[in-house]
């Protein structure tokens, strides 16, 4: 990080925590409301016709960001938070606005009551087995 | 009409997704087990938690209250393509209970990882476990230095019930984990079978 320089300078470091407050980045929203809390392993898959998020002047730099980056590889919303350094709960919202504007949909994972199913079970075992 | 970058390149496969939980207690290797296996290195999530605005989700909270934040590890396997499974390091601190609530949810199953040294750190895990009838089986993580004991008096310590597998491992070593989370997903079907035959009789 300190390969600028410039960056250290300043009084502030990571320690201080980030410049912006991270929910300054949904306008203070904890919640979407077009979406069901959104699973840490949801996929977010960007829409083939999400062409050019950046000319959106409705979208945040973070939008543009998820948009760009699940884009040729689905992401899940643990990824995208680790990836661009943002609590979950912001990464669910901003995901939520991005659906509600059909830019990206979202794959629920298999729900619970649905799990047992024995031949995707197997298939774990047998991916385990081979790596 | 203009054709844009979507003409571009096939659409992203989109995977199954299956996570199975790590939990133990403080410095019991959870984040080793998981960088063991990852084909990533662990990476970080986290949420961050203000003690008003949990529940209620008002915005207005937000901004005032103290905020913590509760970190996860977690790492990623890809099996196939399309099928993607991923390991979720537990916050440790029990306050955070509810933090696993939401990790547990739809989890395949759990591994609680127990350190010999101080077993009762394991113990708030493997209640949690039980109460939610998540499948999970227990770990002994063999540190170097620590005395080995056998698998049934650590099962007797730790109190558990007969159904529940416990094995010894180490959390650094690929294929013990391996086994472990084989261990682990084979628990789960056990479980689910059960859980069929008990509905059809």
């Amino acid at each position: 990080m300190s390969a600028d320089g410039q960056g250290r300078s300043h009084w502030f470091d990571d320690e201080a925590g980030p410049v912006v407050r991270p929910y300054a980045m949904t306008r203070g929203r904890t919640t979407s409301a077009a979406q069901h809390r959104l699973d840490l392993i949801a996929v977010v898959v960007t829409e083939p016709h999400a062409d050019d998020p950046e000319d959106d002047p409705t979208l945040s730099p973070e939008h543009v960001d998820i948009v760009e980056l699940c884009r040729d590889t689905s992401q899940t919303v643990a990824e995208l938070s680790a990836e661009l350094d943002l609590p979950i709960g912001v990464v669910r919202v901003l995901v939520g606005d991005l659906v509600e504007s059909e830019l990206v949909h979202v794959n629920r994972p298999v729900p619970p009551a649905e799990l047992p199913d024995e031949s995707i079970l197997r298939d774990v075992i047998n991916g385990l087995r081979a790596l | 009409m203009i054709f844009g970058r979507s003409e571009r390149g096939k659409p992203p496969v989109e995977p199954v997704t299956l996570k199975i939980l790590v939990a133990g207690g403080f410095g019991v290797g959870k984040t080793t087990l998981v960088g063991a296996v990852s084909e990533i290195r662990p990476l970080r999530t986290e949420e961050l938690l203000t003690e008003a605005g949990r529940p209620v989700d008002d915005t207005s909270g937000v901004e005032a209250k103290n905020t913590t934040t509760v970190a996860m590890d977690f790492g990623r396997i890809t099996l196939r393509e399309d099928l993607v499974l991923y390991l979720f390091g537990t916050p440790g601190q029990e306050r955070f209970w509810f933090m696993w609530d939401e990790l547990s949810e739809g989890a395949l199953g759990a591994v609680v990882l127990a350190d010999t040294r101080r077993l009762e750190d394991c113990f708030a895990a493997i209640d949690y476990f039980e109460r939610r009838a998540i499948p999970f089986l227990v770990g002994v993580n063999c540190f170097e230095g620590a005395a080995r004991y056998p698998a049934d008096d650590v099962r007797r310590a730790l109190d558990l019930d007969d159904h529940v597998p416990l094995l010894m491992c180490d959390a650094r070593d690929r294929e013990s984990v391996k086994e472990t989370l084989i261990g682990v997903v084979q628990h789960a079907m056990a479980q689910a079978a059960q859980r069929r035959q008990t509905v059809t009789t």
